[in-house]
Protein backbone atom coordinates (compact mmCIF):
# COMPACT_ATOMS: atom_id res chain seq x y z
CA UNK A 1 0.00 0.00 0.00
CA UNK A 2 1.53 3.25 -1.05
CA UNK A 3 1.89 5.72 1.85
CA UNK A 4 4.12 8.20 0.08
CA UNK A 5 3.33 11.89 0.18
CA UNK A 6 5.20 14.56 -1.73
CA UNK A 7 6.70 16.76 0.91
CA UNK A 8 6.67 18.02 4.47
CA UNK A 9 3.85 20.48 3.78
CA UNK A 10 1.54 17.61 2.85
CA UNK A 11 2.88 15.61 5.77
CA UNK A 12 1.57 17.97 8.43
CA UNK A 13 -1.79 18.62 6.74
CA UNK A 14 -4.65 18.14 9.15
CA UNK A 15 -2.68 19.11 12.22
CA UNK A 16 -4.74 21.79 13.92
CA UNK A 17 -4.69 24.01 16.98
CA UNK A 18 -5.03 22.21 20.35
CA UNK A 19 -4.20 18.76 19.00
CA UNK A 20 -2.01 16.20 20.77
CA UNK A 21 1.19 15.18 19.01
CA UNK A 22 3.78 12.54 19.75
CA UNK A 23 7.27 13.34 18.52
CA UNK A 24 10.01 10.72 18.46
CA UNK A 25 13.58 11.29 19.55
CA UNK A 26 15.85 11.26 22.57
CA UNK A 27 17.58 14.57 23.04
CA UNK A 28 18.19 15.75 19.48
CA UNK A 29 18.85 12.18 18.33
CA UNK A 30 16.21 10.75 16.00
CA UNK A 31 13.88 13.77 16.03
CA UNK A 32 11.64 14.55 13.04
CA UNK A 33 13.42 17.82 12.36
CA UNK A 34 11.83 18.54 8.97
CA UNK A 35 8.30 18.20 10.34
CA UNK A 36 9.11 20.32 13.39
CA UNK A 37 10.45 23.10 11.16
CA UNK A 38 7.23 22.91 9.10
CA UNK A 39 5.06 23.10 12.24
CA UNK A 40 6.91 26.28 13.19
CA UNK A 41 5.98 27.74 9.78
CA UNK A 42 2.29 26.86 10.15
CA UNK A 43 2.02 28.70 13.46
CA UNK A 44 -0.44 26.09 14.80
CA UNK A 45 -0.97 26.77 18.51
CA UNK A 46 -2.13 25.19 21.74
CA UNK A 47 -0.35 21.91 21.05
CA UNK A 48 0.10 19.15 23.59
CA UNK A 49 3.42 17.52 22.75
CA UNK A 50 4.44 14.11 24.01
CA UNK A 51 8.19 13.76 23.60
CA UNK A 52 10.93 12.51 25.89
CA UNK A 53 12.74 15.85 25.74
CA UNK A 54 11.94 19.38 24.67
CA UNK A 55 14.87 20.03 22.36
CA UNK A 56 17.35 22.82 23.01
CA UNK A 57 16.61 26.55 22.80
CA UNK A 58 17.22 26.83 19.06
CA UNK A 59 16.62 23.32 17.74
CA UNK A 60 14.06 20.56 17.88
CA UNK A 61 10.95 21.19 19.97
CA UNK A 62 12.71 24.24 21.41
CA UNK A 63 11.71 26.04 18.21
CA UNK A 64 8.00 25.42 18.88
CA UNK A 65 8.48 26.53 22.48
CA UNK A 66 10.19 29.77 21.45
CA UNK A 67 7.22 30.40 19.19
CA UNK A 68 4.77 29.74 22.06
CA UNK A 69 3.00 27.04 20.04
CA UNK A 70 3.05 24.47 22.83
CA UNK A 71 0.46 24.57 25.60
CA UNK A 72 1.51 21.39 27.36
CA UNK A 73 4.52 19.10 27.33
CA UNK A 74 4.53 15.48 28.44
CA UNK A 75 8.19 14.52 28.87
CA UNK A 76 10.67 12.81 31.13
CA UNK A 77 13.70 15.11 30.97
CA UNK A 78 13.84 18.74 29.92
CA UNK A 79 17.14 19.84 31.41
CA UNK A 80 18.74 21.09 28.22
CA UNK A 81 16.25 23.82 27.47
CA UNK A 82 16.39 27.17 29.31
CA UNK A 83 13.28 28.58 27.63
CA UNK A 84 11.37 25.47 28.68
CA UNK A 85 12.44 25.91 32.30
CA UNK A 86 11.50 29.59 32.18
CA UNK A 87 8.02 28.94 30.71
CA UNK A 88 7.41 26.12 33.17
CA UNK A 89 8.50 27.99 36.30
CA UNK A 90 6.46 31.05 35.23
CA UNK A 91 3.40 28.85 34.66
CA UNK A 92 3.02 29.70 30.94
CA UNK A 93 3.59 26.08 30.03
CA UNK A 94 1.80 23.09 31.49
CA UNK A 95 4.19 20.24 32.10
CA UNK A 96 3.63 16.62 32.96
CA UNK A 97 6.95 15.00 33.83
CA UNK A 98 6.81 11.22 33.87
CA UNK A 99 9.45 8.52 34.26
CA UNK A 100 11.12 7.65 30.97
CA UNK A 101 10.25 3.97 31.11
CA UNK A 102 6.63 4.75 31.95
CA UNK A 103 6.52 7.22 29.06
CA UNK A 104 7.81 4.58 26.65
CA UNK A 105 5.41 1.95 27.94
CA UNK A 106 2.44 4.33 27.95
CA UNK A 107 3.05 5.05 24.26
CA UNK A 108 3.49 1.35 23.53
CA UNK A 109 0.31 0.55 25.47
CA UNK A 110 -1.59 3.21 23.51
CA UNK A 111 -0.60 1.58 20.25
CA UNK A 112 -1.09 -1.96 21.52
CA UNK A 113 -4.65 -1.62 22.81
CA UNK A 114 -3.71 -1.86 26.47
CA UNK A 115 -5.54 0.89 28.39
CA UNK A 116 -3.37 0.84 31.50
CA UNK A 117 -0.69 -1.13 33.31
CA UNK A 118 1.04 -1.30 36.70
CA UNK A 119 4.68 -0.30 37.12
CA UNK A 120 6.88 0.07 40.21
CA UNK A 121 8.35 3.33 38.84
CA UNK A 122 7.39 6.41 40.79
CA UNK A 123 5.80 4.65 43.77
CA UNK A 124 6.07 6.86 46.86
CA UNK A 125 6.90 9.96 44.78
CA UNK A 126 4.79 12.85 43.52
CA UNK A 127 4.44 11.01 40.21
CA UNK A 128 2.14 8.51 41.93
CA UNK A 129 -0.12 11.13 43.53
CA UNK A 130 -3.78 10.42 42.76
CA UNK A 131 -2.99 7.14 41.03
CA UNK A 132 -4.15 3.69 42.08
CA UNK A 133 -1.50 1.63 43.86
CA UNK A 134 -1.64 -2.14 44.05
CA UNK A 135 0.75 -4.66 45.56
CA UNK A 136 2.05 -7.49 43.38
CA UNK A 137 4.56 -10.01 44.76
CA UNK A 138 4.90 -7.91 47.88
CA UNK A 139 5.88 -4.77 45.99
CA UNK A 140 3.71 -1.67 45.42
CA UNK A 141 2.99 -0.67 41.83
CA UNK A 142 1.38 2.43 40.31
CA UNK A 143 -1.37 2.33 37.68
CA UNK A 144 -0.33 4.21 34.54
CA UNK A 145 -2.63 4.80 31.59
CA UNK A 146 -1.97 4.54 27.87
CA UNK A 147 -1.12 7.61 25.81
CA UNK A 148 -2.65 8.41 22.44
CA UNK A 149 -2.03 11.15 19.90
CA UNK A 150 -3.92 12.75 17.01
CA UNK A 151 -0.66 12.61 15.10
CA UNK A 152 2.59 10.79 15.83
CA UNK A 153 5.61 12.16 14.00
CA UNK A 154 8.62 9.87 13.81
CA UNK A 155 11.99 9.89 12.13
CA UNK A 156 13.62 6.83 10.58
CA UNK A 157 16.85 6.14 8.75
CA UNK A 158 15.32 4.17 5.87
CA UNK A 159 11.75 3.64 4.88
CA UNK A 160 9.88 2.17 1.94
CA UNK A 161 6.80 3.22 0.02
CA UNK A 162 4.71 0.80 2.12
CA UNK A 163 5.69 2.67 5.28
CA UNK A 164 8.08 0.05 6.65
CA UNK A 165 10.81 1.66 8.76
CA UNK A 166 14.38 0.94 9.79
CA UNK A 167 16.06 3.09 12.41
CA UNK A 168 19.75 3.71 12.94
CA UNK A 169 21.62 3.13 16.20
CA UNK A 170 20.21 5.05 19.18
CA UNK A 171 18.06 7.23 16.91
CA UNK A 172 15.45 4.48 17.30
CA UNK A 173 14.51 5.33 20.93
CA UNK A 174 10.82 6.37 21.21
CA UNK A 175 10.07 6.31 17.48
CA UNK A 176 8.71 2.74 17.19
CA UNK A 177 6.27 3.07 20.11
CA UNK A 178 5.06 6.47 19.02
CA UNK A 179 4.53 5.21 15.49
CA UNK A 180 2.13 2.67 16.99
CA UNK A 181 0.21 5.18 19.09
CA UNK A 182 -0.71 7.88 16.57
CA UNK A 183 -4.16 8.00 14.97
CA UNK A 184 -2.17 9.21 11.99
CA UNK A 185 1.54 8.50 11.94
CA UNK A 186 3.88 10.57 9.82
CA UNK A 187 7.32 9.15 9.13
CA UNK A 188 10.12 11.31 7.79
CA UNK A 189 13.04 9.27 6.53
CA UNK A 190 16.55 9.95 5.34
CA UNK A 191 16.21 7.51 2.49
CA UNK A 192 12.93 6.45 0.88
CA UNK A 193 13.06 3.21 -1.08
CA UNK A 194 10.60 1.31 -3.29
CA UNK A 195 8.68 -1.45 -1.49
CA UNK A 196 10.71 -4.65 -1.66
CA UNK A 197 14.08 -2.97 -1.23
CA UNK A 198 14.15 -3.42 2.55
CA UNK A 199 14.76 -6.91 3.90
CA UNK A 200 11.54 -7.96 5.72
CA UNK A 201 13.74 -9.62 8.37
CA UNK A 202 15.25 -6.31 9.30
CA UNK A 203 12.25 -4.01 9.51
CA UNK A 204 11.81 -2.38 12.93
CA UNK A 205 8.41 -0.78 12.42
CA UNK A 206 5.96 -2.53 10.06
CA UNK A 207 4.17 -0.26 7.62
CA UNK A 208 0.77 -0.93 9.20
CA UNK A 209 1.64 1.69 11.82
CA UNK A 210 2.55 4.38 9.27
CA UNK A 211 0.01 6.41 7.27
CA UNK A 212 2.28 8.99 5.63
CA UNK A 213 5.91 8.71 4.61
CA UNK A 214 8.28 11.17 2.93
CA UNK A 215 11.97 11.74 2.48
CA UNK A 216 13.16 14.72 4.50
CA UNK A 217 14.68 17.49 2.39
CA UNK A 218 17.58 18.07 4.76
CA UNK A 219 18.81 16.60 8.02
CA UNK A 220 21.08 18.72 10.17
CA UNK A 221 21.31 16.00 12.86
CA UNK A 222 22.77 18.35 15.41
CA UNK A 223 24.96 16.83 18.13
CA UNK A 224 24.10 17.98 21.64
CA UNK A 225 27.24 16.88 23.51
CA UNK A 226 30.18 16.29 21.22
CA UNK A 227 32.49 14.12 23.31
CA UNK A 228 35.68 12.60 21.89
CA UNK A 229 38.91 10.98 23.00
CA UNK A 230 42.38 11.56 21.60
CA UNK A 231 44.30 8.94 19.62
CA UNK B 1 42.25 12.57 52.29
CA UNK B 2 38.80 12.69 50.78
CA UNK B 3 38.48 11.07 47.37
CA UNK B 4 37.94 13.06 44.20
CA UNK B 5 35.24 12.04 41.71
CA UNK B 6 37.65 9.67 39.97
CA UNK B 7 38.41 8.01 43.29
CA UNK B 8 34.72 7.44 43.96
CA UNK B 9 34.35 5.88 40.52
CA UNK B 10 37.43 3.73 41.09
CA UNK B 11 36.01 2.41 44.37
CA UNK B 12 32.62 1.64 42.79
CA UNK B 13 34.35 -0.23 39.98
CA UNK B 14 35.50 -2.76 42.59
CA UNK B 15 31.83 -3.75 42.99
CA UNK B 16 31.62 -4.95 39.35
CA UNK B 17 31.40 -8.69 38.78
CA UNK B 18 32.16 -10.73 35.70
CA UNK B 19 29.22 -11.11 33.34
CA UNK B 20 27.17 -8.23 34.70
CA UNK B 21 25.08 -5.81 32.67
CA UNK B 22 25.45 -2.38 34.24
CA UNK B 23 23.63 0.92 33.86
CA UNK B 24 25.70 4.00 34.69
CA UNK B 25 24.03 7.34 35.34
CA UNK B 26 25.27 10.77 34.32
CA UNK B 27 28.22 12.38 36.15
CA UNK B 28 30.48 10.40 38.52
CA UNK B 29 28.84 7.05 37.57
CA UNK B 30 29.95 7.48 33.95
CA UNK B 31 33.58 7.47 35.14
CA UNK B 32 33.20 3.94 36.55
CA UNK B 33 33.67 2.59 33.02
CA UNK B 34 37.30 3.79 33.14
CA UNK B 35 38.22 1.48 36.04
CA UNK B 36 36.90 -1.99 35.15
CA UNK B 37 39.08 -4.46 37.11
CA UNK B 38 41.41 -6.79 35.18
CA UNK B 39 39.90 -10.05 34.03
CA UNK B 40 36.31 -8.91 34.35
CA UNK B 41 33.87 -8.53 31.49
CA UNK B 42 30.87 -6.25 31.92
CA UNK B 43 28.51 -4.69 29.39
CA UNK B 44 27.17 -1.18 29.81
CA UNK B 45 23.54 -0.39 29.09
CA UNK B 46 22.43 3.11 28.27
CA UNK B 47 18.69 3.53 28.66
CA UNK B 48 18.25 5.49 25.44
CA UNK B 49 18.74 2.19 23.66
CA UNK B 50 22.19 0.60 23.55
CA UNK B 51 23.80 -2.37 25.21
CA UNK B 52 27.55 -2.71 24.85
CA UNK B 53 28.42 0.96 25.03
CA UNK B 54 32.05 1.78 24.29
CA UNK B 55 34.29 4.80 24.89
CA UNK B 56 33.92 8.24 23.29
CA UNK B 57 34.74 8.27 19.56
CA UNK B 58 37.95 9.69 18.14
CA UNK B 59 37.63 13.24 16.88
CA UNK B 60 36.01 13.27 13.44
CA UNK B 61 34.27 9.92 14.04
CA UNK B 62 31.30 11.24 16.03
CA UNK B 63 27.90 9.94 14.89
CA UNK B 64 24.85 12.07 15.69
CA UNK B 65 22.76 8.88 15.74
CA UNK B 66 24.91 7.22 18.40
CA UNK B 67 24.70 8.79 21.84
CA UNK B 68 24.36 7.76 25.49
CA UNK B 69 21.70 8.80 28.00
CA UNK B 70 23.75 11.93 28.75
CA UNK B 71 23.42 12.88 25.04
CA UNK B 72 27.17 12.41 24.60
CA UNK B 73 28.58 10.88 21.42
CA UNK B 74 29.79 7.32 22.05
CA UNK B 75 30.95 4.17 20.28
CA UNK B 76 29.90 0.56 20.64
CA UNK B 77 31.83 -2.57 21.63
CA UNK B 78 31.80 -5.88 19.76
CA UNK B 79 28.51 -7.64 20.44
CA UNK B 80 26.58 -4.41 21.02
CA UNK B 81 22.89 -4.09 20.24
CA UNK B 82 20.37 -1.28 19.75
CA UNK B 83 16.73 -1.30 20.78
CA UNK B 84 13.76 0.97 21.37
CA UNK B 85 12.93 2.71 24.66
CA UNK B 86 10.21 0.22 25.67
CA UNK B 87 12.63 -2.69 25.28
CA UNK B 88 15.29 -0.74 27.13
CA UNK B 89 13.06 -0.27 30.16
CA UNK B 90 11.89 -3.87 29.94
CA UNK B 91 15.54 -4.74 30.59
CA UNK B 92 15.55 -2.40 33.57
CA UNK B 93 12.09 -3.13 35.03
CA UNK B 94 12.45 -6.83 34.31
CA UNK B 95 15.66 -6.86 36.38
CA UNK B 96 17.90 -8.06 33.59
CA UNK B 97 20.42 -5.35 34.50
CA UNK B 98 22.51 -6.43 37.49
CA UNK B 99 23.79 -3.09 38.74
CA UNK B 100 22.66 0.52 38.57
CA UNK B 101 25.00 3.32 39.59
CA UNK B 102 23.55 6.80 39.85
CA UNK B 103 24.12 10.18 41.45
CA UNK B 104 21.91 11.81 44.08
CA UNK B 105 21.24 15.11 45.77
CA UNK B 106 20.05 13.38 48.96
CA UNK B 107 19.82 9.85 50.36
CA UNK B 108 17.99 8.95 53.57
CA UNK B 109 18.79 6.36 56.22
CA UNK B 110 15.98 4.11 54.98
CA UNK B 111 17.27 4.18 51.41
CA UNK B 112 15.08 6.91 49.90
CA UNK B 113 16.72 8.90 47.14
CA UNK B 114 16.10 12.40 45.75
CA UNK B 115 17.84 13.50 42.58
CA UNK B 116 15.44 15.11 40.10
CA UNK B 117 13.92 18.32 41.34
CA UNK B 118 14.46 21.35 43.55
CA UNK B 119 11.00 22.95 43.87
CA UNK B 120 10.83 26.45 42.44
CA UNK B 121 14.47 26.38 41.34
CA UNK B 122 15.47 23.50 39.20
CA UNK B 123 13.21 21.13 37.34
CA UNK B 124 15.00 18.99 34.84
CA UNK B 125 12.90 15.89 35.12
CA UNK B 126 13.58 12.39 36.33
CA UNK B 127 14.48 10.83 32.99
CA UNK B 128 14.95 7.12 33.60
CA UNK B 129 15.96 7.47 37.25
CA UNK B 130 12.57 6.56 38.75
CA UNK B 131 12.29 3.41 36.66
CA UNK B 132 15.87 2.47 37.53
CA UNK B 133 15.60 2.91 41.29
CA UNK B 134 12.16 1.29 41.54
CA UNK B 135 13.27 -1.84 39.72
CA UNK B 136 16.95 -2.51 40.23
CA UNK B 137 17.94 -4.94 42.98
CA UNK B 138 21.41 -3.57 43.25
CA UNK B 139 21.69 0.21 43.37
CA UNK B 140 24.82 2.10 44.30
CA UNK B 141 24.68 5.85 44.75
CA UNK B 142 27.80 7.80 43.86
CA UNK B 143 27.93 11.27 45.37
CA UNK B 144 29.81 13.72 47.56
CA UNK B 145 29.15 13.28 51.26
CA UNK B 146 28.11 16.95 51.68
CA UNK B 147 26.74 19.51 49.24
CA UNK B 148 28.60 22.67 48.20
CA UNK B 149 27.24 24.52 51.25
CA UNK B 150 28.76 21.83 53.48
CA UNK B 151 25.39 20.28 54.40
CA UNK B 152 25.24 16.49 54.73
CA UNK B 153 23.56 14.61 51.87
CA UNK B 154 23.09 11.49 54.04
CA UNK B 155 19.96 12.39 55.95
CA UNK B 156 17.32 11.08 58.34
CA UNK B 157 14.69 12.10 55.78
CA UNK B 158 15.10 13.57 52.31
CA UNK B 159 13.92 17.17 52.10
CA UNK B 160 13.62 17.21 48.29
CA UNK B 161 10.93 15.45 46.21
CA UNK B 162 11.75 11.75 46.10
CA UNK B 163 12.88 9.73 43.12
CA UNK B 164 12.29 6.42 44.91
CA UNK B 165 11.62 4.99 48.35
CA UNK B 166 13.67 2.47 50.34
CA UNK B 167 15.70 1.43 47.31
CA UNK B 168 19.33 2.44 47.85
CA UNK B 169 21.47 -0.29 49.41
CA UNK B 170 24.93 1.21 49.13
CA UNK B 171 26.44 4.70 48.96
CA UNK B 172 29.99 5.53 47.96
CA UNK B 173 31.03 9.10 48.76
CA UNK B 174 34.29 11.03 48.82
CA UNK B 175 34.62 10.02 52.49
CA UNK B 176 33.18 6.54 52.89
CA UNK B 177 31.44 3.39 51.72
CA UNK B 178 28.15 2.90 53.55
CA UNK B 179 25.52 0.20 53.43
CA UNK B 180 21.89 1.01 54.16
CA UNK B 181 19.95 -1.52 56.20
CA UNK B 182 17.46 -1.55 59.06
CA UNK B 183 16.92 2.18 58.79
CA UNK B 184 20.53 3.29 59.20
CA UNK B 185 23.78 3.96 57.37
CA UNK B 186 26.38 1.33 58.27
CA UNK B 187 29.95 2.50 57.84
CA UNK B 188 31.83 -0.14 55.85
CA UNK B 189 35.00 1.62 54.74
CA UNK B 190 36.55 5.07 55.03
CA UNK B 191 38.53 6.94 52.39
CA UNK B 192 42.29 6.82 52.95
CA UNK B 193 43.22 9.12 55.83
CA UNK B 194 39.62 10.13 56.64
CA UNK B 195 38.69 9.65 60.30
CA UNK B 196 35.54 8.00 61.61
CA UNK B 197 34.89 11.25 63.52
CA UNK B 198 34.86 13.29 60.32
CA UNK B 199 32.39 10.86 58.71
CA UNK B 200 30.23 10.96 61.84
CA UNK B 201 30.17 14.74 61.88
CA UNK B 202 29.19 14.89 58.21
CA UNK B 203 26.42 12.28 58.34
CA UNK B 204 23.08 13.63 59.51
CA UNK B 205 21.23 10.30 59.40
CA UNK B 206 21.77 7.45 61.87
CA UNK B 207 25.25 6.02 61.47
CA UNK B 208 26.20 2.59 62.79
CA UNK B 209 29.88 1.92 63.37
CA UNK B 210 30.89 -1.63 64.20
CA UNK B 211 34.42 -2.00 65.53
CA UNK B 212 37.44 -1.02 63.50
CA UNK B 213 36.48 0.53 60.11
CA UNK B 214 38.99 -0.37 57.40
CA UNK B 215 40.37 2.08 54.86
CA UNK B 216 39.45 1.61 51.21
CA UNK B 217 42.15 0.10 49.06
CA UNK B 218 42.29 1.72 45.64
Amino acid sequence: MNKVINNVTEAVQGIEDNMTLMLGGFGLCGIPENSIAELVKTGIKGLTCISNNAGVDDFGLGLLLQNKQIKKMISSYVGENDEFERQMLSGELEVDLIPQGSLAERCRAGGAGIPAFFTPAGYGTEVAEGKEVRVFNGKPHVLESALHADFAIVKAWKGDTDGNLVFKATARNFNPMMAMAGKITIAEVEELLPAGELDPNEIHTPGIFVQRIFQGARFEKRIEQRTTRTK
Amino acid sequence: MALDKKGIAQRIAQELRDGWYVNLGIGIPTLVANYIPEGIEVEFQSENGVLGMGPFPFEGEEDADLINAGKQTITTMKGASFFDSATSFAMIRGQHVQLTVLGAMEVSENGDIANWKIPGKMVKGMGGAMDLVASADNIIVAMMHSNRAGVSKLLKDCSLPLTGVACVKKVVTDLAVLEIKEGAFHLVERAPGVSVEEIKSKTEGSLIINGEVPEMSL
